[in-house]
């Protein structure tokens, strides 16, 4: 089972570069629910025996990440009728070639951490840390608070990952930790969009900027 | 069981906040808690364990619980007048979210385990968020978006970084991975030091979120800005003195491991940092909450930079803790009197606020002169402190530096204090019939009280509090 696991990392990472290189929101968002679906069965490549508890753990993750959070997401958008991502803090050729760099960076920084014998072989941390980074450039570059909590969704997706590692040793503290901040970050941030919407008509992160030194 | 009952009393005392049909009970149900709070915080005392230590009273933790359930108090006592002007807003949500707060706060200074930490800090923001959003109107809604936001990646970083310690404990230690702090300290020598020196880098930033150093401290002009006068408060001297609570217990660990020196050079960093992006937002500030808000992260710089100075500065900075907590309810409060008299909080339409409302308004300036240092002010003694931790640490440009920016602040600070106060009294005071009253006013003169009590001669039970603190943090290096 194992010799599967790497590839599904890496087709985790590709999600962030088609994430991050569309500006069709749809497809932002479709991107970002694959890859919940690629890292939420990870562990059951990456674990050596899996228990009734990891399989708990890649049931609700997969269903939260690659379900539920995504058609939230999808549901806001039809509401108010935007479909793409216009006028970026950085535009969409620069963000991928500085994911680009930026994933480079994270194998490199990767390399110095070192691992325990089971886990050597393993894309696992420079994976992690490139899907972090990717999410936060999503939600440094983007206006929409859509694509922001797509971005937040990307972030969380990498701790996941490298979560996996500490999983067999601290079940209790990997399954509360993501769990927790997954459902209650998303949950409430919905709940502010639905605010925004209602205050602005618009879920355009660009009306909020009446605050400002 | 007296933590237990420290952390169940609010929540308790939620569920009848939420219950109470009656607006104008409910915030006397919080104004009631907070006093039965803080007389169980003070009758904490170090030995106390519950759960099998997951949560423990210690010297660290038992400053900081003092100081949030003090802050609270006053803050709660304010608050029954200040809701009662409030008619207009349903109260139900917000006392509900303001003991929740507590109850939260409470369990993270207690909180002897990593992710306990991780966990009570996030309970405590949703329950900030909410609250930063009572005026329910467009400003207050992108405020708590921006806090929600930037809080969030703070508090997805900080699970990274304990996530990268818990690894570093798994790669180092044979067979003990626990990740109670006691457990962390006694291991600390075979802990991974890649891993560790990561983990606390993340954590920095993580937890630096919260307690609003620059450069992540973006959210918090917009949110003290449009949250109540009574909110920046217990953001300024509660939220932010958890986090740095939380960065204090890591802080041990890095210590323990022999790593303390790379710990200190990364808070002398981010306390310079801080200052220098208060000194620069402040001067010429506009908006006198805002302008508040840059002094939080002017404090919260001096917190880290008095613990990047090592020596007696760490005695200076836990006693900071106190001071500028204290000083920041005057601050918070006055300001929040001002702007409801006033209907503004630009200092073009504020000035003589001193005959306006001549109680807030010399509060005002008397928390002016407090924060930037003026003796005969707590602030004064515990900025000295630092500076002597400073100068006897052989950090030369670092204590220059300390100087410059509070000189700097001082002029800024003081330019739109001085306009929103002095003068006569601009048109738009004509507007509402908001006056000084007991109760408005009360909680703030009690705080300014112990303020000078702290600059004249600080009691042996706070110095014994703050003291015990400090060992606690020297003991290892």
């Amino acid at each position: 089972m194992r010799e599967a696991a790497s590839p599904i990392l890496i087709l985790a990472v590709t999600m962030n570069f088609v994430a991050l290189g569309s500006s069709n929101l749809k497809a932002c968002i479709r991107a970002a629910a694959l890859q919940g679906f690629f890292v939420s069965i990870f562990p059951l490549f990456f674990s050596t025996e899996p228990t009734v508890r990891l399989l708990g753990l890649v049931l609700v993750a997969g269903v939260v990440k690659a379900f539920v959070i995504p058609r939230m997401l999808v549901r806001a958008l039809r509401e108010v009728h935007i479909q793409h991502e216009v006028d970026l803090y950085l535009g969409l050729v620069p963000s991928v070639l500085l994911l680009a760099v930026g994933t480079g960076g994270a194998a490199l920084f990767a390399s110095h951490l070192p691992l325990t014998t089971s886990h050597r072989d393993l894309l696992v941390v420079p994976v992690a840390l490139a899907t972090v980074f990717a999410g936060f450039l999503l939600l440094t570059t983007r206006r929409k608070a859509i694509s922001q909590v797509t971005g937040y969704l990307i972030l969380e997706n990498g701790i996941f990952v490298f979560a996996q590692l500490l999983h067999e040793a601290m079940p209790t503290l990997v399954e509360v930790g993501v769990l927790l901040d997954l459902v209650v970050g998303i949950f409430v941030m919905g709940i502010v969009m639905n605010h925004i919407q209602r205050e602005f008509g618009s879920l355009d992160t660009e009306r909020l900027s009446e605050l400002r030194d | 069981m007296l933590l237990l009952g420290l952390i169940l009393l609010p929540l308790l005392a939620a569920l009848v906040a939420l219950l109470t049909p009656s607006a104008r009970v409910r915030p006397l149900v919080v104004a009631g808690t907070a006093p039965l709070h803080l007389a169980g915080a003070l009758a904490v005392r170090s030995r106390d364990a519950i759960f099998g230590g997951w949560f423990a009273a210690d010297p660290l933790g038992r400053l900081v619980l003092v100081v949030v359930s003090l802050l609270f108090t006053l803050c709660a006592l304010y608050g029954v007048d200040y809701l009662r002007i409030r008619k207009e807003r349903d109260n139900r949500v917000f006392c509900v979210c303001l003991l929740t707060f507590l109850s939260m706060t409470t369990a993270m200074t207690m909180a002897q385990h990593l992710a306990v930490v991780w966990v009570a800090v996030e309970g405590a923001t949703l329950s900030t968020a909410v609250l930063i959003y009572f005026n329910h109107n467009a400003r207050s809604l992108e405020a708590a978006w921006k806090y929600l936001m930037i809080g969030s990646v703070g508090i997805a970083l900080a699970l990274l970084g304990s996530l990268f310690v818990a690894y570093a404990a798994l790669h180092g230690t044979s067979g003990d991975e626990s990740l109670l702090f006691g457990a962390l300290l006694d291991h600390a020598d075979r802990l991974s030091r890649p891993w560790l020196r990561t983990g606390f880098v993340l954590l920095l930033v993580g937890y630096g979120t919260k307690m609003g150093l620059a450069p992540m401290h973006t959210w918090k002009p917009d949110a003290y800005g449009e949250a109540p006068g009574i909110i920046g408060a217990l953001l300024a001297g509660g939220m932010t003195n958890c986090a740095f609570l939380a960065l204090l217990r890591v802080y041990r660990v890095m210590q323990a491991a022999g790593e303390g020196a790379f710990a200190r050079e990364l808070f002398l960093g981010f306390g310079l940092l801080s200052m220098a992006v208060a000194a620069a937002f402040m001067s010429g500030q506009r908006d006198f909450k805002r302008m508040l808000a840059y002094s939080s992260v002017e404090h919260m710089g001096i917190l880290v930079l008095g613990i990047g100075v090592g020596g007696v500065g760490v005695l200076g900075a836990l006693l900071h803790v106190v001071n500028n907590a204290l000083t920041k309810v005057v601050l918070f409060l006055s300001a929040g009197n001002i702007h409801r008299a006033y209907g503004s909080k630009s200092v073009d339409d504020v000035s003589g606020a001193l005959r306006r409302v001549p109680v807030s308004g010399a509060l005002f300036l008397a928390g002016f002169l407090a924060i930037t240092g003026s003796p005969p002010f707590g602030p004064f003694i515990s900025e000295f402190t630092i500076l002597t931790g400073a100068m006897s640490g052989r950090h030369f440009v670092a204590a220059s530096l300390f100087l410059a920016f509070l000189v700097v602040i001082f002029i800024g600070m003081g330019s739109t204090v001085l306009s929103v106060v002095q003068g006569p009294v601009s048109p738009a005071g004509e507007r509402t019939a908001f006056r000084d009253s007991f109760s408005k006013t009360a909680p703030m003169l009690v705080a300014l009280a112990m303020v000078v009590v702290m600059g004249v001669w600080i009691p042996d039970a706070v110095m014994d509090l703050v003291g015990a603190a400090a060992r606690m943090l020297e003991g290892v290096s």
